[in-house]
């Protein structure tokens, strides 16, 4: 009897595995990998096995023993033989700024030297910083299989001299800002999403049955039409020389040489995200105003409220579900926002998923992009939570 | 300025047309006097909710006037027009307490929260709700929504109340107790109460007059009694309880009564509509006022009758009797000693006094009663 239950509750799962082994391998998967490359990094542990265990034994100050530089010698040849030294220095150049000359110019002259009664004066006479501990330290770090470096850098922050954790130096600071910006941009896409949303969504709730369709449509239009086409059409509305600007230049209200710059920088980011994020507004906040009758705005008139007052007290509470959705919904899109900022963001108009993605195809530094995305996410996280604690999830309405 | 001092709400020749082609309410002239509980009764799609929309300023009379207190409230926006409405579906704001409910109206009016919460405690003690405040109106039972609906619409005391069926959603048990209780309510304050049912038996618990409608008309407007007993109209006559139908030919006119020929027997009636020999007329007999094996001194109007169908209904025995070829007669005799002296099958006499039968217009004459 329970035996048959079971059968039949997993045949029942069965047209649902599809689905999950999709979720597993495009979403989980991938979201899995990239947390563990934000905090795991093997590279360098495997290129320079015996250099890091004898580096373990040094005191961290005196420029180590001979044994040391002689593995290193060895290794970074390896390495090259390998086709791995680019980016093993690479990675010790993150950790040191500099390193990346200091071993490329010491390996092509190595290359040269059959042997060496001592290696240890060989390296410091090619160049000096081999003979400082600075050096040493910042293999050692590399060399960690498990670090928080990335984290540490995606948070400005950085191993002092003694090892402690402190602050970047300001002009180094440049993750935290340009997080702590990418909040106020996606609050302000959502009050500007909530502001335009609103009346939209209260006109089609209560529009004449034959017009809501045709609303409902020119709201999902938008999402029907290409990004690029989107973005390209606020291009040409925005630029410099471009229809708006040209209209105010025409009815005199600037002037020629004081065109505004509207797009290529935050405006342009702002304005054409708030466009493209509206619908998510819109569409929460017309299903929970469709279901509040209008008996309600009838009955609190009878009992004396004017207009305003009725919709303050009467109807704005009632769709508070709708408000409470629509700007989870909008404000979660935004933060994680990338296209849009990337085309008519300019400079000062990037956000951080476009500094991961800068990580992830210029800088190849796939492991600090992890960490930006891994921050992201757990702030995602935490919006998430505030919400439930102040609102309550289960009071949103979706659809 | 005001012809008649007492009238608090009049409709005066007012139409009402949604879609511009159909009148839903047509010619409408209609005085509710001061404190007086006036209903609207008729079947639905009659206009009844229309007309009360129209009062509560929802909806603009597409001509003729509506009148509070003398004046002409058609500029007048609903908020602004200070009567209680009770809705069918209750209406409480689903995200504010019973005090919040009730304090909306007050809050409105800049009352101090002092006097809001003496006025409070006073609506709800008057529904009986005493104690229930703080609850939602989701955790209230049916009955108890509306007895909080019925004190919002009266705790800021208005001197006139609309109610559209707010006793519709509830059971029968319920919507009994809480007719009595607004009527206990309406006559201990003398609020005005325009009522709109379409349940009969509500409007006679309850009304001081009734305006029976029917396709955006009144019928007739008059006290339970009157529509119950002497109604005008046909449609009246047949939606007010029961009544018995003939169509009948006027063959003699005498005075208030007039003689009529009913499927080749001839009867006395009480001539409500005027008439002349010849006309058609329908005639309307109570079903309970028809006497079996009548004696002759007292009711003139004499029929062979034969009873085809016997139901015994405890309190009464209903009869459906062939008369002159028409099998629809029915009549009601009480249960009292005696009564199982008629049988399925027996043929007998019926007669009924002049009075208890009323000539009526014919079927499909549609006059303008007012
Ligand atoms: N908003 C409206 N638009 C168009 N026609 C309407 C509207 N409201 C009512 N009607 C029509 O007007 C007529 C009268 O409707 P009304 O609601 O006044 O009837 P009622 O007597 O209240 O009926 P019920 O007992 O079913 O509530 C109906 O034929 C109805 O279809
Ligand atoms: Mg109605």
């Amino acid at each position: 009897m329970d035996g048959t239950l079971k059968t039949v509750r997993l045949r029942a799962a069965v047209p649902v595995l599809p689905l999950v082994a999709f979720i597993l391998v495009t979403f989980i998967a991938p979201l899995a990998t990239m947390l563990v490359r934000s905090v795991y990094d093997p590279l360098v542990a495997g290129a320079m096995p015996e250099t890091l265990f004898l580096l373990s034994e040094w005191d961290g100050k005196s420029i180590p023993r001979e044994a040391v530089f002689e593995a290193a010698v060895r290794e970074l040849l390896g390495a090259r033989q390998a086709r791995n030294l680019g980016r093993v220095v690479t990675r010790i150049n993150r950790v040191q700024p500099g390193m990346r000359s200091v071993i490329m110019k010491s390996v092509r002259k190595l290359r040269r030297i059959s042997g060496s009664d001592s290696w240890r004066d060989t390296l410091i006479d090619m160049d000096p910083a081999w003979g400082k501990a600075q050096t040493w330290q910042a293999i050692r770090r590399t060399g960690e299989r498990f670090t928080m470096r990335h984290y540490l850098h995606a948070l400005d922050l950085d191993r002092g001299p003694g090892g402690g954790i402190v602050r970047q130096k300001p002009e180094r600071r440049i993750y935290m800002p340009l997080l702590g910006r990418t909040l106020a941009v996606s609050l302000s896409i959502t009050a500007l999403c909530l502001l335009l949303g609103y009346p939209v969504a209260y006109l089609i709730a209560h529009a004449p049955h034959r017009w809501t369709n045709l609303l409902l449509l020119l709201v999902l239009v938008p999402f029907w039409t290409s990004l690029l086409v989107r973005t390209t059409s606020w291009i040409v509305l925005l630029q410099t020389r471009g229809v708006i600007n040209d209209a105010l230049v025409a009815l005199g209200l600037i002037a020629e040489e004081n065109r505004i710059a509207m797009i290529y920088n935050m405006t342009g980011t702002v304005v054409a995200m708030t466009h493209v994020l509206l619908p998510f507004m819109v569409l929460p906040l017309y299903s929970v105003m469709r279901t509040i009758p209008p008996l309600y705005m009838n009955a609190a008139a009878t009992l004396g409220a004017s207009f305003p007052r009725a919709f303050w007290r009467v109807y704005w509470p009632q769709t508070q579900p709708g408000v409470f959705a629509g700007s989870l919904l909008v404000f979660i899109l935004a933060i994680g926002y990338y296209i849009t900022p990337e085309l008519v963001g300019g400079r000062s108009g990037q956000l951080i998923s476009n500094m991961i993605a800068y990580h992830m195809q210029q800088s190849l530094n796939w492991g600090l992009a992890a960490a930006l995305s891994g921050i992201l996410l757990l702030c995602v996280f935490v919006i998430y939570l505030i919400y439930d604690r102040v609102v309550g999830i289960e009071r949103m309405k979706l659809g | 300025m005001n012809p008649n001092g007492n009238a608090h709400v009049e409709f005066e020749g007012v139409n009402k047309s949604y879609d511009g082609q159909t009148d839903v309410v047509r010619n409408l002239n209609l005085r509710v006097q001061k404190g007086e509980f006036l209903t609207l009764l008729g079947p639905s799609g009659s206009g009844k909710t229309t007309c009360l929309m129209m009062l509560a300023g929802f909806e603009m009379p597409t001509t003729g006037t509506i009148r509070i207190d003398g004046r002409s409230v058609h500029n007048l926006p609903p908020h602004k027009r200070g009567m209680g409405m009770v809705f069918q579906n209750y209406a409480l704001f689903p995200h504010m307490s019973v005090g919040g409910n009730l304090s909306f109206p007050l809050e409105v009016r800049g009352l101090n929260p002092e006097q809001r919460r003496e006025r409070i405690r006073k609506a709800l003690e008057m529904v009986r709700l005493d104690g229930l405040q703080e609850r939602r109106p989701a955790e209230l039972s049916g009955g108890q929504q509306q007895r909080v609906a019925i004190a919002r619409a009266l705790v800021f005391e208005p001197s006139l109340v609309l109610m559209d069926e707010p006793l519709g959603a509830l059971d029968r048990r319920l919507r009994e107790e809480l007719q009595y209780e607004i009527r206990r309510i309406q006559r201990s304050l003398k609020v005005t109460i325009v009522y709109v049912t379409h349940d009969q038996q509500e409007a006679m618990v309850m009304s001081d007059r009734v305006a029976v409608f029917q396709q955006g008309r009144i019928e007739q407007v008059a006290s339970p009694e009157a529509i119950y007993e002497e109604p005008e109209r046909r449609f009246v006559a047949r939606f007010i309880g029961e009544n018995n139908l003939l169509p009948g030919k006027v063959t003699a006119v005498e005075g208030d009564l007039c003689q009529v020929e009913i499927e080749g027997a001839i009867v006395k009636a009480f001539r409500v509509a005027p008439c002349r020999p010849g006309d058609m007329v329908t005639l309307a007999i109570r079903p309970e006022r028809v006497c079996v094996a009548p004696d002759p001194q007292v009711y003139s109007n004499e029929l062979e009758a034969k009873i085809e169908d016997l139901v015994f209904l405890g309190d009464h025995l209903r009869l459906r009797m062939n008369v002159h070829g028409r099998s629809d007669f029915i009549v009601k005799i009480p249960n009292i000693v005696g009564h199982g002296a008629v049988l399925e099958g027996d043929r007998v006499r019926i007669g009924w006094t002049p009075t208890d039968c009323r000539a009526l217009e014919p079927i499909g004459e549609m006059g303008v009663t007012l």
